[in-house]
């Protein structure tokens, strides 16, 4: 047994934090809030040189490393200073799915993915399909040599800014079948796609993504027709490992500044860390990040297991981060006070980075439920 | 025990009703329900309806141009504009200075200030607060120092809600360094026009410039503008608190609040069923419902004392507790349940005037907005922790 990280790892960690506890300064945010995109091109490019986006892929792909306790350390630190980069939507979804799935032609994007210079999303979420991965209605027909998608996606995050898509469409089956749901690589200039671009409360940008007789060459295909259900599965189970590695470092950066409040706000003549009240909450919301940390590193060690475990570590990490990021959002305002409710103030972007967690990849609820499918039935 | 109205009530509530119906503009309506900011004017509009009907200051006696009612009847008229979905009535004059003045205030400043609140020539906020005297309200540090017949002004409070309409604030100010903290501070009414005065709005974490920093930098303030005696304005400033806290369990925006979440779970879909039917989802929204129930009876309790001449004490900060927690948890569900449409920022969308559709469905537009911006609730008006305090002490004699 050892919960040490080995000697790459944290040197990819302590480079990491370094970088980033330089470029997120307070300057930084407020710029983001103005930009095109939500994120920093120099930012984003750095992070491809420190070979960040390459840590996340594995050899055979051009990439160097790319399991699951990579994916932990590279958010973690993300997390740490509330960064917007797309990099789940970039490397851990539109990237994974295409190492994945793609075939040779298709596979050079990555290395375009992982030195910096283009952007991906994946579009797959509709309207009423809410968490349910295998909800899909936007269509692909096949015409001959050519398939034509009509549809719509919901909150398809970085689609703004990608240069390529990876939608899915159902080329047969119904509304919740999870046979029957292909993949497309999709340039983001394809006539018949139509994005609806707006800001998110977590400080990034996403997009409605209509698909209005989208035409595409079957060498769009990304994978085998109607047989993408399973790499989207594992895609998402890496992608809520990445968001749940994230709210783990949102967190720590929560409860640094929350304990450094306690410590220095003064009311009634003393620190209002002093006050009992307060203490005994602080210490519940330092053993539920424990747990939350716990629990990361349970999903980063099975993230490669058999489908069936792998999925039971994925609902019960992400059932438990959901917990305790509503914990410890609300506690960390609360113990602040008016001061804690301030868009100025850092803890604000923080907050609302980790409650929105819960709204991507399924909420606590979902992944209760589907714990007790996977574990308990 | 007779859990029901009497036939009097009963006919005070249908009296309201159908006013309500009548008379609540349908712009309104539909600006509170989707959790819109209301304007100045849209507060303005309304609170000058219910005033041709006498209506406006529920809880003045009639001798001062207020509705004279009892603690039941003014429960009634909250509940009722609730369910209407009514703008609430804007507070700071109303409820909070309008009863000092009528206890504590001069003549000419009952004769001159009291017809200006309902009218809606002035608008009060609050100047209590300030960055080193939050839940500790006996520090503040702005001073007053007198100078002829006028007090100079300096200092800072801060958290002032809508003070960027204002034209009137009225503020605790230290005017002793001598004794208790509590024993130095007076209660001026402060005219927000005076040289010296400057407003910088602060937004909160929903994106709205809700409350504001007040700055006050050498303001001449005539010594009439004092209400009752110089270093006694800790007794009118928690007297005011005391009328702060009616209505502090806010049963009404709890029954909306529910309803609202009852009818986006019951359109929301999960796994291909509405979410309201999923055992685990149905489960939460129960157990606050049952918890509302319940509370809905302790706040009535409170109210009938009241009613029969008891005035609440320590009560209130229990409901205030339990009203904040139940409505934070609705608040917390209805993000919930809008799912990934949580995210989208609809800053604009809270605007007047924004000719862009909702992202998602029209429900789920202010969800994240309002369950952010509704943290305060369990922060203003004395903390949770406040609270707490106050009952141990109070009520526990611990």
């Amino acid at each position: 047994m050892n919960f040490e990280l080995t000697e790459e790892r944290q040197m990819l960690q302590d480079g990491l934090r370094r970088y980033l506890r330089e470029s997120y300064t307070p300057t930084l945010r407020a710029e983001l809030a103005e930009s095109d995109h939500g994120y920093a091109q120099n930012v984003w490019s750095g992070l491809a040189e420190m070979g960040v986006i390459g840590a996340l892929f594995d050899e055979e792909i051009g990439g160097f490393a790319g399991s699951g306790f990579d994916i932990a350390v590279v958010f973690e630190e993300l997390g740490r200073v509330g960064a917007v980069d797309p990099l789940i939507d970039t490397a851990i979804l539109g990237g994974g799915l295409i190492a994945a799935l793609g075939n040779e032609a298709q596979k050079q994007i990555i290395e375009a993915v992982i030195d910096g210079s283009i952007q991906l999303a994946f579009a797959h979420g509709e309207p009423s399909s809410r968490y349910d991965l295998s909800r899909i209605e936007a269509t692909a027909t096949r015409h001959g040599d050519e398939f034509i998608l009509n549809g719509r996606k919901a909150v398809v995050i970085n689609a703004p800014a990608a240069d390529h898509i990876v939608v899915s469409a159902r080329t047969s089956g119904d509304a919740a079948d999870r046979d029957g749901i292909s993949l497309f690589l999709v340039s983001a200039s394809n006539p018949g796609m139509t994005l609806r671009s707006y800001p998110l409360v977590s400080g990034c940008q996403a997009a409605e993504l209509l698909l209005e007789d989208v035409r595409l060459g079957s060498d769009a295909l990304l994978g085998g027709e109607g047989g993408a259900f399973e790499a989207i599965t594992h895609t998402q189970a890496r992608a809520t490992l990445a968001i749940s590695a994230e709210a783990l470092g949102l967190m720590e950066s929560i409860r640094e500044l929350t304990n450094d409040y306690l410590k220095t706000r003064k009311q009634f003549g003393k620190p209002i860390g002093k006050f009992q009240a307060l203490q005994h909450r602080m210490a519940d919301v330092l053993i539920e990040i424990e747990q939350a940390r716990s629990a990361v590193i349970n999903l980063a060690g099975h993230i490669d297991a058999p489908a069936e475990i792998r999925e039971k570590h994925v609902s019960a990490t992400k059932n438990l981060i959901g917990n305790v990021a509503k914990l410890v959002t609300e506690e960390s305002i609360q113990m602040h006070g008016g001061i804690g409710m301030t868009d100025e103030y850092e803890l604000g972007h923080l907050a609302k980075r980790l409650i929105m967690v819960d709204h991507r990849f399924g909420d606590a609820i979902y992944h209760l439920e589907r714990f007790i499918a996977l574990a308990v039935a | 025990m007779d859990l029901n109205y009497t036939d009097e009530q009963k006919a005070f509530r249908d009296e309201v009703r159908s006013y309500l119906a009548e008379k609540l503009p349908a712009r309104l309506v539909e600006k509170v329900r989707l959790g819109k900011t209301l304007t100045k004017q849209d507060h303005e509009e309304w609170h000058a309806i219910l005033n041709e009907r006498g209506w406006l200051a529920g809880n003045w006696p009639k001798t001062f141009g207020g509705a004279g009612w009892d603690a039941v009847q003014r429960h009634i008229f909250e509940d009722e504009m609730t369910r209407a979905a009514a703008p609430r009535i804007v507070p700071f004059g109303l409820g909070m200075l309008g009863p000092v003045l009528q206890k504590f205030g001069s003549k000419a400043q009952q004769d001159h200030y009291l017809p200006r609140i309902l009218s809606g020539d002035d608008w009060w906020c609050q100047g209590y607060s300030e960055p080193g005297a939050g839940s500790d309200l006996a520090s503040v540090r702005t001073t007053a120092e007198r100078d002829g017949d006028d007090y100079i002004v300096n200092g800072q409070k801060t958290w002032t809600t809508l003070g960027q309409h204002a034209n009137m604030i009225f503020c605790l100010v230290r005017t002793s360094k001598e004794g208790k903290p509590q024993e130095g501070i007076s209660f001026l009414l402060i005219d927000m026009n005076s040289p010296g005065v400057k407003v910088r709005p602060i937004v909160l974490i929903d994106g709205e410039p809700e409350v504001n920093e007040v700055f006050f930098d050498d303001v001449r303030v005539p010594v009439e503008n004092r209400v009752g005696e110089e270093n006694k304005g800790w007794t009118y400033a928690k007297y005011l608190l005391t009328h702060e806290r009616t209505n502090i369990a806010g049963v009404g925006f709890a029954n909306a609040g529910l309803e609202n979440l009852k009818r986006i779970a019951r359109l929301e879909r999960a796994n291909g069923r509405p979410l309201i039917e999923n055992p685990h989802f149905a489960a939460r929204i129960a157990r606050v419902e049952i918890d509302l129930m319940a509370m809905s009876t302790t706040n009535l309790r409170v109210v009938s004392k009241a009613a029969a001449g008891q005035a609440p004490g320590a009560e209130s900060s229990m409901l205030k507790i339990k009203g904040t927690v139940i409505r934070q948890e609705i608040n917390a569900l209805t993000r919930s349940a809008v799912g990934p449409y949580a995210m989208p920022f609809a800053s604009e969308a809270l605007e007047d005037g924004s000719n862009l559709g909702p992202v998602g469905p029209d429900y789920a537009e202010t969800a994240t907005a309002q369950y952010l911006n509704n943290r305060k609730l369990s922060i203003f008006g004395g903390s949770n922790e406040i609270q707490r305090a106050i009952i141990s002490k109070a009520i526990l004699e611990l």
